[in-house]
This record gives structure tokens, sequence and C-alpha cells, in this order.
């Protein structure tokens, strides 16, 4: 599992620096990358961090991934998940913060 | 280098669950004390909370008891529990919990005011966002301040071998760290990354335990001279195929059943402790009657809807892989699989070995969290529990001892041996890399001390080849160099975990029994001899590990020191 960085909507605003629990993020000349996309834990700590849904999660090919890509928007009361497939359709739900899980 | 030296009353190491709790408790019951608390990381996010936590694992419900959870782990864990460090945590369980709903945390209620319970032991929460809460409490905390991105590497002792400080280097700024303090608290959290992985290669970190925890605690505890306890007793989970998700919301939250197959329900030949649970897919895999899975087949269209839900908001690759291959848990059952072995005394009882007020063996070195053994299961509000009680006796410790600048002597001696200006000079100075040698140690745990290939199993042949192994990569990592902090963090985590192997090593030859099938499958010893009743402790000493044996603390005794 990893995650991926579009450049072009990147800021460099370094938030997703500041949440890797890994220390895996590093910004450079405004820009972030991944250290080492094989490090990534999937944790989504920097999906949820970034500002400008320029970092989506997606599923390693060995894990059954396809190539979608996983958006979260995290507000105060709630978070949102969109995945994005690869035949350009998208699913996607939003949680509210203030409701425990059903199970 | 650059130096960076801080001193307070109190240095937490560490900023978990069990360390932010030390810290809030400490700014909240001793105002007097000023307190450090570094992380390897940022606290929002940092340590095995990262993704959040799907329930409170450990809960007293109404009806029941702290002695009943004493009695349930105790019986889970064939005996090899500390009785006296199960009570204290059990009777601290619901104090905590209250504690985190005033803080932010979402706890599902009755009508009347009441927890839902999930099971007699656990609690429904939406706990997404559990540790963003506990950092907010934390940098609101008076006289706490947060050292972050920091990797602690040591202890530093004083002349009269008590603990007064550490040191560390800072992963984005190449400085190096001293902290001087009247008592420290080790909340570091237990070892993942000794065995190779799941999925070795690209997805190497698809794992259940948090890779960036990587036996620190345990290392720098074992250097400074402190006895450890029950690393034999390793802890793997039982997750579900690929994506290393968690079962417990199938099986608990749909009431699906394992299935071998040919669809047979075989739990019940093997019994129902955690690693029995684990022992039974294994033997069903290793008898040609696997793969084994939660047949989910069979539910309703509404219960895939939640499920895709919960899972999207706790582990959400689970829900891609429904997603993306189309085969949701109604198309298909979920393969679950068993994960490598982890060293972690939040399950099983790995750790530290520490009095009921949470102190080790080193004067000055108070131990809490996943870093503390002889007390399984204690889950986030047990880790919570032990970090208050370790800042309560921290705190005294420190208003008796104050604090007084550390000697950083031996850390400069660390730095100037693996610190190069140059990154060319740091890549040829070893040829292996730290990945190579990390790899490598991997190879060796798992094929000789009982990984996934071998079925979880070894032989005591096997361990004594593993230990040759392991020193020889020892001595191979002293060859390595880095340019940066990170790459001085990389080569300090393969030390640790190294010296984790070298010990858990020990530890497994030394338990010639097979009291826990599966975490501890010793196939020389296949059955349970009444004589290991006993804990297996050891200490570092010169090089070598020394084992101790002990006899089991029962509740309301305090442990030999």
């Amino acid at each position: 599992m990893s995650i991926a960085i579009e450049k072009g909507k990147c800021i460099g605003c370094g938030r997703c620096a500041e949440a890797c629990p890994g220390n895996l993020l590093v910004v450079h000349d405004k820009k972030a990358s991944i250290r080492d996309s094989r490090d990534c834990w999937g944790c989504t700590a920097c999906v949820k961090a970034c500002p400008v849904d320029a970092i989506s999660f997606y599923l390693a090919a060995g894990l059954g991934g396809t190539g979608g890509r996983l958006y979260a928007k995290d507000k105060p009361d709630t978070l949102t998940w969109e995945l994005h497939l690869p035949d350009g359709q998208v699913k996607g739900i939003t949680v509210n913060k203030r409701q425990a899980n059903a199970y | 280098m650059k130096t960076i030296e801080k001193q307070a009353d109190v240095l937490i190491i560490g900023g978990g669950a069990a360390g932010c709790f030390a810290a809030i408790t400490l700014a909240e019951e001793h105002p007097g004390l000023s307190v450090l608390l570094v992380d390897k990381a940022g606290i929002e996010r940092s340590g095995c909370l990262a993704a959040g936590v799907n329930a409170l694992n450990a809960y007293i419900t109404p009806g029941h008891t702290p002695q009943d959870y004493v009695d349930y782990v105790a019986k889970d864990a064939a005996g090899i529990v500390r009785e006296d460090l199960l009570l204290s945590m059990s009777e601290g369980l619901n104090e905590v919990t209250h504690k985190i709903e005033r803080l932010g945390l979402v706890i599902l209620k009755d009508e009347q005011g009441n927890y839902v319970p999930r099971g007699w032991r656990n609690i429904k929460i939406n706990g997404e966002n559990i540790k963003p809460i506990l950092a907010h409490a934390v940098r609101l905390a008076d006289h706490v301040t947060v050292v972050e991105h920091v990797d602690v590497v040591d202890l530093l002792k004083a002349e009269d071998g008590r603990v007064n400080g550490a040191w560390g280097i800072g992963v984005n700024d190449d400085a190096a760290y001293i902290f001087s303090a009247g008592a420290v608290i080790c909340t570091t959290g237990g070892a993942a990354g000794l065995y190779r992985p799941n999925h070795p290669g690209a997805a190497r970190h698809t794992m259940w335990y948090c890779p960036f925890n990587t036996g620190t605690g345990y290392a720098m505890g074992l250097r400074a001279g402190a006895e450890m306890t029950t690393f034999e007793m390793r802890f793997i989970a039982l997750r579900c195929k690929d994506t290393i998700a968690p079962t417990g919301t199938l099986a608990q939250g749909v009431g699906a059943a394992q299935v071998n197959a040919r669809g047979e329900k075989y739990q019940a030949k093997y019994g129902n402790t955690t690693s029995e649970r684990l022992y039974a897919v294994v033997s069903e895999n290793l008898a040609g009657r696997g793969p084994c899975a939660l047949e989910t087949h069979t539910i309703t269209e509404e219960q895939e809807e939640s499920l895709e839900r919960a899972y999207l908001n706790m582990a959400p690759s689970q829900t891609m892989r429904w997603w993306e291959t189309g085969l949701g848990p109604r198309t298909a059952d979920v393969e679950v699989e068993g994960t490598e072995p982890y060293v972690v005394g939040g399950h099983t009882a790995s750790g530290y070995w520490i009095d009921n007020g949470r102190a080790t063996t080193v004067p000055g070195l108070f131990a809490a969290g996943d870093v503390a053994g002889g007390c399984p299961q204690k889950y986030v509000t047990g880790a919570f529990v032990e970090g208050r009680i370790a800042a309560q006796s921290a705190a005294a410790y420190a208003r008796r001892h104050p604090q007084a600048q550390a000697d950083a002597r031996e850390a400069q001696k660390v730095l100037a041996h693996y610190f190069v200006r140059d990154g060319a000079e740091a890549e040829n100075a070893s040829l292996f890399t730290t990945d190579d040698l990390e790899e490598a140690m991997q190879q060796v745990m798992d094929e000789n001390a009982g990984g996934i290939t071998a079925g979880y199993r070894y032989t005591e042949h096997q361990l004594h080849m593993a230990d040759q192994h392991i020193r020889r990569l020892a001595n191979l990592s002293e060859n390595l160099r880095a340019s940066d902090g990170y790459g001085l963090m990389k080569i300090f985590e393969l030390r640790e975990r190294l010296l984790v192997c070298r010990v858990l090593i020990a530890h497994l030859l030394a338990r010639r029994e097979t009291r826990w099938h599966c975490f501890a499958e010793n196939l020389d010893h296949p059955d349970v001899d009444p004589h290991f009743e006993e804990y297996v402790n050891s200490v570092y000493e010169h090089g070598e590990v020394r084992i101790l044996y002990r006899p089991l603390v029962h509740a309301g005794k305090e442990a030999v020191r």
C-alpha cells in the first residue's frame, strides 16, 4: 500500500510531512515527495492532512489493486472518503464524526 | 553536528497512547513538575493509533469486575501473566475511558446513557480521530513541552546508576539532542519488522503493527541493564488476507464463522484462545484444507453496505479491495491469514519487568504501554492506565531526584562513529545498505526462528543458527554510516531490532515447551511442561543475554526484585 502525490496540486505546505508517523514525507522546492513508497504503512494520515487533495492512497498490485485512488476530506464534523476507480466511477461515503461505528 | 540540550523534571520517550496519557496526567495532577514529551514523528498521528482504532477492547462492562478481566487474560495466556499488573490495569480501565470521552472521543451510548457493549469487555466508538484528540489535550497541557521528529536512541545514566536522561537524533534538523531529567518514562511501543512480513517488496509495510515501532525502548532498556520478561510470547495477529485488515468486525459484527475450503467449521477442534484461533488456521492450511476464510457470502445486502462503510473508515484497503476487484464479501468469503510475529507487550506479555508502580529494575526509569511486560491484552485503554500509573510513580521519584545535567559523552562517541558529512562517503562505507541488512535479518528470523514460511515453528538447532546469523548481521551493521538524521535513525532502528532478535531467540530457547501454539511453537518440545509455569526473564550483560527464571506472581503480591 502506498500513496501517490500529484505534484501539480501540491502547494508545499508540509502538513503531510508533519502527519506521517514514519517521517516518510519530505518537502523540497515546495513539493512533497515520499522517501520510499515501500515504507508506507497505509494509515492515510497524510491523505487526511492534505488541504488540496494532492495525496491519494492506492492498493498495491499484490493486494488486489487495479489503480483506484482514495481521497479523504477531513472536516471538523465529517470525514468523506472518495474512491476514484480507473473507469471514472467514483464511490464514496461521508462519516459523521459524532456517530460511533455500528460494529 | 549541532547539539540541542533540554531539561525537565520528567522525560517521556514516545508520544503514543501511553506517553500522551502520562503527559496529560502529569500536567493535571503534578502541575509543579516540568515535562518533556519526545516523539520520533508528530504526535497527531504517531504510533499504533495513526489510522485510529475501531473499538475500545478493554473495558469492564456492567455485571463484570476487574478480576474477571484478569482471569480471562491469565487463561488466554496459559498462566504466564503478572496478575498484580493485570489487576491494577483492569481497575483503572473505566476511569480512563471516561477521561478520553471527556477529551472528545465519541462512544456509542444507549437511551439510558450507558455505553453499548461490543462484547463483555469492549465498547463501540468512533475511533478514527483518537490520536488527534490525545495530541490536542497534550498541547493544551501546562508545563508540557513536546519535542517532535526526534528519534531517541539511548538512555543516559548518572554515576550512581540511575537513569537521568536520554539522547537522540533530529530526523529533520540532523541535530543531536541531549535530554536531562529527574525521572524517565519509556513509552516507545513494541517491535515490528523483526520477521519477514506477509508482503516483502512493494507492500512490505502493509502490516498489523506499526512498522515505525522498532523495539527502541526494549533496546535502550537492555543496554541500560534493565530486566525484561516473556519476549518468547510473540504476538501474531489473525487478519484478512493481503490487506491485513481486522477480522473482528466480520466475526463479531456480522457473526461470520471461520470455515475451511470444504466449508467445515473447524474452530471447536482447536480451542478458542487467541493463539489457538491462529493455530487452527495454520493447521487447516498445513493439512491441505485451506484456505481458511470468514463465511460472509450469507450476509444481507444491507450488511455488506455496512461492512464497506465500517472498513472504509478504519482499514480502507479492505473496502478498496472489495470495490476494485468486484469481489465483495457477499460474493466471496474473506480469506484470513496470520501476520509475521511481533514483540509487543500490549497484546502479549513481552517487555520490561516492572513493579506495580511501573518502575523498571533500573532506578529512575519507568515503563508503560506496549514496551512494558507481564500485562497482556491491555490494548489502548490499558496503555492509558499504565501511562497514568507510571506518571504518578515518576512524579514521586522526580521530586526526590532533581534534574541534573546528564553526561552526553557516550552519545557523542556513537554519533562520531555513525555520522559522516558526505553522502558519498556514507554510501561507500559499507558494502551493504541498512535495507540489505534489515531484509537479511527478517529472512533469518522467518526461516530459523519461526516466521510465516516456517509455519511459526522452530527447533533449537534452528534457533542456534538464527543466533549466529543475527550476531553476524549486528557486526556488519557497525560498518553502516549516514550523513543525515533520517539515515542515522534507520541505522539505529536496525541495530535495535537486531538486539531485540537476539534476546527473543534466547527467550525462545529458554522456554523448552510449547505453551502457546504459534506464539512459541517449539518442535523439540511440542507439549506444555508444568515445570515452565514460571517467567523467562533476561538481562543483557557484557554483550550476552543472561536468562533468569522467576516464579509466578499472583494477585496482591509484589514481584521479586
